[in-house]
């Protein structure tokens, strides 16, 4: 299996607490690898280790190594705005931009001095198509974003992501704060994007972990417990930990 | 006590405190108005003071009122260029840093406490140490001094409110910490910043301490910003120091058309922020 992500002996603490310990793991290319924990556990964190989003914790100290396509990019001398770029994430809830619609999914390609109308016009219906969100709101891409019902505006929230062109997608939990309906549609879209994009999810849910995994990682406290694909974790777990968190005695 | 008159106690002690404090608000402003409304002319607001405007004689306030306005705009304008850029960078850049942040809001906090006659005193010491006289450039700067930490902690209020989520989705798209605080928080914070640069323009245009040794007062309508300036709390003050009941009455009428500004400017703020959400 081809890595698009390797990390090696990740520590990070907050004010001396230690948050991830000893974390090394693999992100296949153009899989879906899911993180799966009880909550508290680390996983977004590592997460957002992964495009340094953890720089703006107050008091964080990191260790070790995140390759990504064999490239450090713990290495200070990294370009944060390039790395970003590489990985669109999805959040919890979704946060639109404060602007319309068409603006939201231009934005990044605007700050990348894409401005010519006609491109940009091509690409909002593309990954408006994309996320099944263009029927919906082809008639009112003036309307700010904020009129769109959650589920919309996480769709949206993922179309705005892939026009910057990612590599990478990195999803926090991105149906916690969905319905069934728009829960599902991620989902599925998330199943049809993993030919072209290595995708982290992470989850809490055990049965979506099932439904989506080609990689699982499972995490405990902080440290990575057990890994491998679904087959293997799901069906003759290791650890007794993983043992006891896949029968259902903790969440 | 049991519970429930401990409810209806405090119920009733909230109820009578609101009702009190916009009982005198009330009050304050109907009674500037009926004493100031009869003297209110049409004259007073068109003519600059005439000789013999303080024994109660023709003219009127027009070099208060444009003068307010100046002083007002240019020092809300030189408190804006300074605060919102620092608000913005306790809020986008200095994200990590709280003990910073919390540092500095604690020193916009103090210097939100100084009265403005210390602000008057200090712009007075400035002006004397450069040679410059009394004039509407020194007014300007001392006023500005006074509400930038006004406009500093406005600003940073609704950038605070502004959720971590948004500025790690918008890092997360690639954008640089400037794009995001002219495109994204200052947007979002719109009605924040609205309310702000009001409630600066506000102090500033009622402060009468900070103007008395730095703009000083003529009767003149300034055409330069290195002349002196009237203002619209000195003019009170001045009138209402008359013993002369016209001059006082006229003192009111002056109140009134202060009151009448700050209200317009409220009504448009609050306007121009609702049509933009």
């Amino acid at each position: 299996m081809n890595n698009k992500i390797s990390i090696h002996n990740l520590c990070l603490s907050i004010d001396r607490q230690p948050i991830l310990k000893n974390v090394s793991l693999n992100i296949p290319t153009n899989k879906i690898t899911v993180i799966l924990g009880p909550s508290g556990c680390g996983k977004t964190t590592l997460l957002k280790s992964l495009n340094r989003l953890t720089d703006l914790i107050p008091g964080v100290q990191q260790s070790g190594e995140i390759m990504l396509d064999g490239v450090n990019i713990l290495n200070g001398n990294q370009d944060l705005v390039d790395i970003r770029q590489k990985m669109g994430l999805l959040a919890q809830r979704p946060y639109p931009l404060p602007m319309n619609i068409y603006k939201n999914i231009t934005y990044g390609l605007r700050i990348s001095g894409r401005r010519n109308r006609q491109f940009l016009d091509k690409r909002v219906e593309h990954y408006l198509k994309m996320v099944n969100l263009w029927d919906e709101v082809k008639d009112r891409l003036k309307d700010p974003a904020s009129a769109l019902s959650i589920g919309q505006q996480q769709r949206l929230c993922l179309a705005r992501g892939l026009a910057v062109d990612p590599e990478i997608i990195l999803a926090d939990e991105p149906t916690s704060s969905l319905d069934p309906i728009s829960s599902k549609l991620i989902e599925e879209k998330f199943l049809e994007l993993k030919s072209q994009y290595t995708i982290v999810l992470v989850t809490h849910i055990l049965r979506q972990a099932k439904r989506m995994a080609d990689y699982v990682v499972f995490m405990y406290l902080g440290e990575v417990i057990e890994q491998g694909t679904p087959d293997e974790l799901f069906n003759n777990p290791q650890h007794p930990v993983t043992k006891s968190y896949l029968s259902g005695q903790f969440y | 006590m049991n519970t429930k008159t401990e409810e209806k106690f405090f119920r009733m002690l909230m109820f009578l405190s609101t009702i009190f404090i916009v009982g005198v608000l009330l009050l304050i402003v109907v009674s500037v108005l009926y004493k100031g409304l009869p003297s209110l002319s049409f004259t007073m607001l068109t003519s600059i003071p005439k000789g013999g405007f303080y024994f109660g004689e023709e003219g009127g306030i027009l070099n208060a009122i444009i003068g307010s306005i100046y002083l007002s705009l240019g020092a809300t304008f030189l408190a804006f260029i300074i605060g919102w850029p620092i608000a913005l960078y306790m809020n986008v850049y200095l994200v990590k840093h709280h003990t910073l942040v919390n540092a500095i809001r604690f020193v916009f906090d103090v210097l939100w406490g100084v009265p403005s006659i210390v602000y008057g005193a200090f712009g007075f010491i400035l002006m004397v140490f450069l040679g410059v006289r009394a004039s509407l450039l020194a007014g300007i700067i001392t006023v500005s001094l006074f509400i930038v930490p006004i406009m500093v902690r406005a600003i940073d209020e609704s950038l605070k409110s502004v959720p971590r989520g948004l500025l790690e989705s918008a890092l997360s798209l690639g954008s640089t910490r400037s794009e995001i605080s002219y495109r994204i928080f200052s947007r979002e914070a719109f009605q924040g910043i609205i309310t702000a640069i009001l409630l600066s323009f506000g102090r500033a245009i009622g402060d009468a301490a900070s103007v008395l040794f730095t703009t000083g007062y003529t009767d003149r309508i300034p055409t330069s910003l290195m002349e002196p300036s009237a203002t619209l709390p000195l003019s009170i003050f001045f009138q209402l120091s008359s013993p002369i009941e016209a001059v006082q009455d006229r003192a009111y009428a002056s109140a009134t058309v202060l009151i009448s500004m700050v209200l317009v400017i409220s009504l448009l703020s609050r306007f121009i922020g609702n049509r933009r959400n």
